[in-house]
């Protein structure tokens, strides 16, 4: 079925789905947000693509096979958690790094929770597309 | 921190990242083997240090209880970790005979290490939101297990098993809340201290309502229990088998937990409706077994009525009742898988698991057939298996609670038991083949029969072991009981531990 409101809306909207899951992920340390609802508005955005287009082309728009991508985030979310075991701290422990920390202020905060964050993203947008598209394709 | 504690999510976890990148190369499911082994053994590990120290703890990220998420395991949580590196060792291996290669380039094993996680991780979880996750974890990988293959059939179960699941969790998010509205807090240990504190108790027995509502629906209990026998028999046995044993022990895992730790206050109400339910559940199960006609078809009944033996020691909420709930559990997932692991051996030398196309197995495989006997009269409770035990315990739990009506019920579903078992044997095992053909175990080529036959011998042999040597696994459970009902080491452990 092809709905021309829907491919037209679906080409600004799947841009805008995308920046926004980027900053729920960001966003999520302090406030509402995270990896875990980041990745669920990052495939809502395939997803609506899969279904104006084609499961095809969302697949090609992708360039890598989604559960590619969710085991690639089983994995960075292990070296987020594991990295404070380095640090002699326990599991899951967040190691921060303060980039251009001075006197007045606290410089860009990067950590390991990031990375763990980042794997989460990355495997429920990953797991969810790789559901959602194979069940599109059933039918 | 105790690093045993950490293992049974960490291992899988890395194993699965591993097999996923190796799953074009035959190496991938001997990295999977060899990971569920170091599973085995961390468990081993964890087991004997709770047994040695007693309940131990450890707060991740270095946030102290009751704000971080605590993992801690008592002995009920060790043994659990345990059973299932136990499973998980001896479905991997069976995979290996049975899963097709284009099932295994599409990453089945790391799905299977993923499924063992989720599992892990709820049963060695402290916080309760951790404990959703883990039960997320678990469904999302279930499913992808349910529906991996594509057959109509696999859709058709797959997605009553993830409608009526995810109803569930959204019952058990929304008592989440109210809980945390409640008291404000989601560590369970300070949930038991915080809980007697409220004071409108009638909003507290609603929210244990949603929650035996929850989990009842993970656990197969009356009457939420008919996903069960929809979506178990479609799937790879191999799945049928971990999914047996595993999943719905997890929710009764989860009702044991709540229902002693948290919601232990209002026994006459939850927990006298919990026994109705859990005799339901009994009759209700054996019943739908009986009039089934499929092998698969009357295993996936027999989980549901057994599930009520569970349920039903948890709800008598006796130092007996709990220690025949905890020794059924253990019991029940080593004979469950096994008997499905038997299953597919049957459809694979018989062609089908439909009971009217089975037939000769006794004439022409009978190492299957006796290994067959052990697990389905260990199931229907014959002495001196484990299952004779196991419902002896309950029983006799039963009658010292002056509950005669229940025990017997109890009985006679026991022996309709043995009814549907027989059933089995007398259509697959007793007479010959309907169409005279000669299922032998040697059809099978060499290295694939040894993957399949190997953790059935090992699973019989342990019913055997647990049913001839029953004093220690009794002692055990005696103390997981105890700990159950009285878990003042269990809080001070979670609570008291500096991180």
């Amino acid at each position: 079925m092809q709905s021309l409101i829907l491919t037209t809306a679906t080409r600004l909207l799947v841009a805008l789905l995308l920046v926004f899951s980027v900053y729920a992920l960001l966003r999520g340390h302090n406030l509402p947000g995270g990896g875990f609802i980041g990745g669920l508005i990052g495939a809502t955005a395939f997803i609506l693509y899969a279904i104006a287009a084609s499961v095809d082309e969302a697949r090609a728009a992708l360039l890598v096979d989604p559960s590619n991508i969710a085991v690639a985030g089983l994995g960075a979310a292990a070296i987020g958690g594991l990295a404070s075991v380095l640090a002699g701290k326990p599991f899951l422990t967040g190691l921060w790094l303060f980039l251009g920390a001075s006197e007045g202020g606290k410089g860009l905060p990067l950590s390991t929770v990031l990375i763990f964050d980042t794997g989460v993203y990355l495997a429920v947008f990953g797991g969810i597309l790789t559901l959602v598209f194979a069940l599109e394709e059933e039918t | 921190m105790s690093w045993l504690l950490v293992y049974p999510i960490v291992i899988p976890l890395l194993t699965a990242v591993l097999t996923y990148i190796l799953r074009h190369n035959p190496a991938g499911r001997w990295i999977s083997v060899a990971g569920t082994l170091a599973l085995l053994l961390t468990s081993i590990m964890l087991l004997a240090s709770v047994i040695r120290d007693g309940v131990i703890a450890a707060q991740m990220s270095d946030w102290g209880a009751p704000f971080g998420i605590t993992l801690v395991a008592d002995y009920l949580g060790a043994v659990m970790v345990v059973i299932t590196a136990i499973t998980g060792l001896a479905t991997v291996v069976y995979c290996i005979g049975e899963i097709p290669e284009r099932l295994e380039r599409q990453g089945f094993f790391a799905l299977l290490q993923v499924l063992l996680m989720g599992v892990c991780g709820a049963f060695v979880t402290g916080d309760l939101f951790n404990l959703y996750v883990w039960f997320e974890v678990m469904l999302i990988s279930s499913f992808g297990l349910l529906v991996m293959g594509g057959t109509r059939e696999q859709l058709d179960g797959g997605v009553k098993y993830v409608a009526l699941n995810l109803v569930s969790t959204v019952m058990f998010l929304a008592g989440v809340g109210i809980l945390y509205g409640i008291t404000g807090t989601l560590n369970m240990a300070d949930l038991h201290l915080a809980v007697r504190e409220v004071e409108n108790t009638g909003l507290l027995s609603s929210v244990a309502v949603m929650f035996m509502v929850a989990f009842g629906v993970k656990a197969a209990l009356f009457p939420l229990f008919f996903w069960l026998p929809a979506s178990y028999h479609t799937p790879p046995i191999a799945v049928s088998a971990i999914f047996a044993g595993l999943l719905t022990k997890v929710g009764v895992y989860a009702l044991i937990r709540v229902f002693t730790l948290i919601f232990d206050q209002d026994v006459g109400y939850t927990h006298t409706l919990m026994l109705w339910l859990a005799v339901a559940t009994m009759v209700m199960g054996v019943l739908g077994a009986a009039a089934m006609n499929d092998f698969r078809r009357i295993l996936s009944f027999h989980i549901v009525s057994q599930i009520g033996y569970m349920v039903l020691g948890l709800a008598l909420f006796t130092p007996l009742g709990l220690l025949g709930a905890v020794f059924y559990l253990v019991h029940h997932i080593i004979v469950k898988a096994n008997l499905f692991f038997i299953a597919g051996v049957a459809k694979r030398i018989g062609g089908s698991t439909d009971l009217s196309k089975l037939g000769g197995l006794y004439a022409h495989a009978p190492v299957l057939a006796f290994l067959f006997l052990i697990p389905a009269f260990s199931l229907a409770g014959f002495p001196p298996l484990s299952g004779f035990w196991a419902k002896f315990l309950v029983v006799k739990a039963a009658l010292d609670a002056q509950m005669w009506v229940v025990a017997g019920i109890a009985l006679a579903v026991g022996l309709l038991t043995v009814f549907s078992m027989t059933k089995i044997w007398g259509a697959a095992f007793w007479p010959d083949h309907p169409e005279g053909a000669k299922p032998r175990l040697g059809d099978i080529p060499v290295f694939e029969r040894l993957a399949m036959m190997l953790p059935i011998g090992a699973l019989a042999l342990l019913t055997c072991v647990i049913g001839l040597f029953p004093e220690p696994f009794v002692n055990f459970a005696e103390i997981a009981a105890g700990q159950l009902l009285d878990p003042s080491d269990y809080i001070s452990t979670v609570l008291g531990v500096q991180p």
